[in-house]
């Protein structure tokens, strides 16, 4: 192998460096804006203010009560984790499902007056993520993945 | 199997030994999956794999597609469309390939023995049920609620299981460390077979999302879509790096590194969608599978990559690669646009998993980042489709350029005017419809560039040029245009219907309506119907068009007999102009009222005309690559391809 040759390979090594590390910057600043958090009423209190403008997936089940119809399709209810709850207003419209006490999933953000604005409602299809001696808590994780809404883009 | 004989190669007794061993697994495989149609149609609920899915109640069309409704089956069935394309490739073998032959069918033999592990050890679809039930639940309603569940598998099998034969070629070049021609022609031709079926199979994926779901869209950058995606970005890649290595000798590594990730990703998706980390209708269940599958990644990857550092050097090209303004380097620019792709929506596919395992946070990455990080590369790569072959290989003047950068500006200036007029403002659809109207320029000339010739030099008619020309040694060519044709109308299409669309959600009485666009939605009234697996609740819409009656539209919410939850379907009035989607997402007989969403979807349908013209892009070129091979066979030194 001439110098030449290994020039060459240095300018070729130090290109694909620099052409990974503009990719790696964009990649990694683009999932860092646009990161969904799956979180329960617990989890957006515990966030705060940072949990204004973010997207949210918010889970829990639908408090007794709480269901408010509106004009059109607005709808607000509350949705609790059996230790905390939280406001929220949707303007879709509900699926079939949709009744007080059942596990629903809706994603959205926390608008300025505290309250979660949703468009989009998902029910869960499940029971598998009641806890089998408390019947106000929930598992989460396993509302997350047993919900299935008609609405839903993702749970295919 | 006595599949690792294959590999103490370089024994000509051993060769024969791996091609029976070959045809073996083949044959067992397929008679496998036939014995197993055969208990799903007999309801032999004996076997547990029909117990699980199968049901009297079922039409036949169901119980045969059940064969990959659920794991076990659809492992199966892998093990069945594997044995076919083991068999089919192992027959295009032969001497002229000297030691990759054994190779190449050791190489899938592994694979191919992976798989018959898998069916005898964790998942088992032919173990014995001890109490034997009179009736089963069917498979998910999800996938009995449309024809398409009867197509859309075969295909992306098709696709995916077909990445083996590449892949082992592949290996068999860097075990050998050489990269015949005889075995390039037969790497292509093994490429674009599971290239058109995983064409097919993504957009109807998409489809499939369409006509069922109900939220009015054919792509969420869901995982599961981003898994079958993967592959057929690196296999397009692959596809065009190896005409550059074909045509100039160059990239050889490149080539072969592409191919193998093409099957490295079709193993990853699989493991993406069945292990259930990610919840959806593909995963069927939590199962030990996913741990196997990971497995074999990582051994699978490991090898590829210890045979890529250390044999690579060995395939040496032949000349250097072209510089400046010439097609080389916008095949290049189109390999690298392709891999940057692939890269984006694979970090953020994989982001939220590795996310979970290192923090225990549920997180997934939105929309946006998969709009804001493609949209630019997809525009780019559209770009490089219509300046690619627009210009010539090798260095050229630059009056040349001009002349063949120039006139195609025409029509894309023609598709921007068009796209404003339509009221369309965002700049990236606007970019994307001039850089289509470009693009479909240079394809379309250049694509009838030798019928011109023909019909210049030997004053033929158009038609009888054409036809000289599709059915002689142009086809190869034509296909490739053809296929670019198909990518240019998909691009403006996913632009067009991505942004450009309307939607209302809205609740509805009985007698009431409402208004979106120049359509008037009117519920007329609530319609009942009974098939032997399910009943419907149908809300029967009335639509009219500016004022003029367009009949009515039926979404409904069906309740299948063997479960709780009912699942709508939608219903579609497909247009080439635009879709009227509309979506019940609740009926509720007591009160008489519906809740829809309804969309307008322009030019959805064009997606998918443009796929059918991709996959016919691509069959052309298969059965045009696989006559180039039988002639390089007989004449390794002839060039496959008329320059330009």
């Amino acid at each position: 192998m001439s110098s030449n040759d290994g020039k060459k390979r240095v300018a070729l090594a130090l290109g694909a460096c620099a052409f990974a590390g503009t990719l790696l910057y964009f990649v990694v600043g683009g999932i860092g804006n646009n990161l969904v958090y799956y979180w329960g009423p617990t989890e957006v209190l515990a966030a705060g203010p940072k949990a204004r403008g973010a997207s949210i997936r918010l889970g829990g089940l639908v408090e007794a009560g709480s269901i408010k119809k509106g004009e059109g399709s607005n709808m607000s209810f509350t949705v609790t984790d059996g230790k905390k709850s939280f406001p929220v207003r949707c303007t879709s419209v509900p699926p079939q499902m949709f009744r007080e006490g059942i596990g629903v999933v809706v994603e959205g953000t926390v608008a300025g007056d505290g309250v979660f604005e949703s468009h989009r409602l998902m029910v869960s299809h499940g029971n598998e993520y009641r806890a089998p001696n408390d019947p106000a808590a929930i598992n989460l994780k396993k509302l997350m993945d047993s919900t299935e809404g008609l609405a839903s883009s993702d749970k295919k | 199997m006595a599949a690792f004989a294959a590999f103490l190669k370089k024994r000509a007794d051993l060769t024969t030994i791996a091609v029976r061993a070959a045809y073996g697994f083949s044959l067992a495989m397929f008679l496998a999956n036939v014995w197993m149609v055969a208990a799903l149609l007999r309801n032999d609920f004996s076997i547990s794999y029909v117990a699980q899915v199968g049901s009297i109640s079922l039409p036949t069309w169901v119980k045969v597609v059940s064969l990959w409704s659920s794991l076990e089956g659809s492992i199966l069935f892998w093990g069945g469309v594997l044995a076919i394309y083991i068999a089919v490739a192992t027959r295009s073998l032969n001497d002229s390939h000297g030691w990759a032959r054994p190779a190449a069918i050791g190489s899938w033999l592994v694979c191919a023995t992976f798989f018959a592990f898998l069916i005898a050890g964790p998942a088992q679809p032919f173990g014995t049920v001890v109490d034997v039930p009179t009736d089963g639940p069917g498979p998910n309603p999800l996938l009995q609620n449309h024809v398409l569940m009867a197509i859309h598998p075969p295909f992306l099998y098709g696709g995916y299981v077909g990445m083996t034969i590449p892949f082992g070629l592949a290996l068999a070049a860097l075990i050998t460390g050489r990269l015949s021609p005889t075995l390039l022609g037969t790497l292509r031709t093994s490429m674009l077979a599971p290239w058109t079926f995983l064409t097919v199979a993504v957009v109807l994926g998409g489809w499939w999302a369409y006509e069922v779901l109900g939220w009015g869209g054919y792509w969420a950058w869901d995982p599961v879509e981003n898994a079958s995606l993967l592959p057929w970005l690196t296999g397009t890649a692959a596809v065009h790096s190896a005409i550059l290595t074909e045509r100039r000798g160059v990239l050889k590594g490149w080539t072969l590194s592409l191919v193998i990730a093409s099957f490295l990703l079709t193993i990853l998706g699989t493991f993406m969608t069945r292990s259930g980390i990610f919840n959806s209708v593909h995963a069927f269940s939590q199962s030990e599978i996913g741990p196997t599958i990971l497995a074999f990644l990582a051994g699978a990857t490991i090898a590829s990559v210890l045979l890529l550092g250390f044999r690579v050097d060995l395939l040496k090209p032949d000349n250097e690669l072209d510089r400046g303004a010439s097609r080389d380097t916008a095949f290049l620019a189109q390999n690298l646009l392709f891999v940057l792709f692939t890269f984006t929506v694979l970090i953020g596919t994989v982001f939220p998993l590795i996310v979970e395992a290192v923090r225990k946070v549920q997180m997934s990455v939105g929309r946006p980042y998969f709009d804001r990080m493609t949209i630019p590369i997809g525009a780019f790569i559209l770009f490089v489709m219509g300046v690619g072959p627009a210009l010539p290989w090798g260095s050229s003047s630059r009056e040349e350029l001009k002349r063949r950068l120039l006139p195609p500006m025409g029509l894309g200036l023609a598709f921007l005017l068009a796209a404003l007029a339509y009221g369309i403002r965002t700049p990236w659809t606007l970019i994307t419809l001039f850089f289509g109207g470009y693009t479909a320029w240079v394809t379309i000339f250049e694509a009838l560039r030798p019928v011109r010739t023909r019909m210049k030099f030997r004053t033929d008619g158009f038609l009888k040029a054409f036809a000289q020309d599709l059915f002689g040694p142009g086809r190869r060519r034509m296909a490739a245009y053809v296929a670019h044709a198909g990518a240019v109308t998909a691009f403006i299409a996913i632009a067009v219907s991505s942004t450009s669309g309307r939607s209302l959600e809205q609740n509805l009485k009985q007698g009431e309506s409402m208004t979106l666009g120049r359509y008037s939605l009117t519920f007329e009234g609530i319609e009942h119907a009974q098939e032997p697996n399910r009943t419907s609740v149908i809300a029967r819409i009335g639509v009219t068009k500016d004022g003029k009656d367009l009949g009515a539209l039926r979404p409904m919410m069906n309740q299948y007999a063997t479960r709780r939850e009912s699942i709508g379907t939608p219903d579609v009035r497909t247009g080439l102009v635009e879709d009227l989607y509309l979506s019940a997402m609740n009926i509720d007989q007591e009160t008489g009222t519906v809740g829809l969403l309804v969309l307008i979807n322009p030019l959805v349908s064009w997606l998918w005309i443009a796929t059918v013209i991709m996959a016919i892009g691509g069959l052309m070129a298969l059965f045009s690559s696989a006559r180039v091979g039988q002639t390089i066979e007989a004449s390794p030194k002839l060039q496959a391809e008329p320059v330009r």
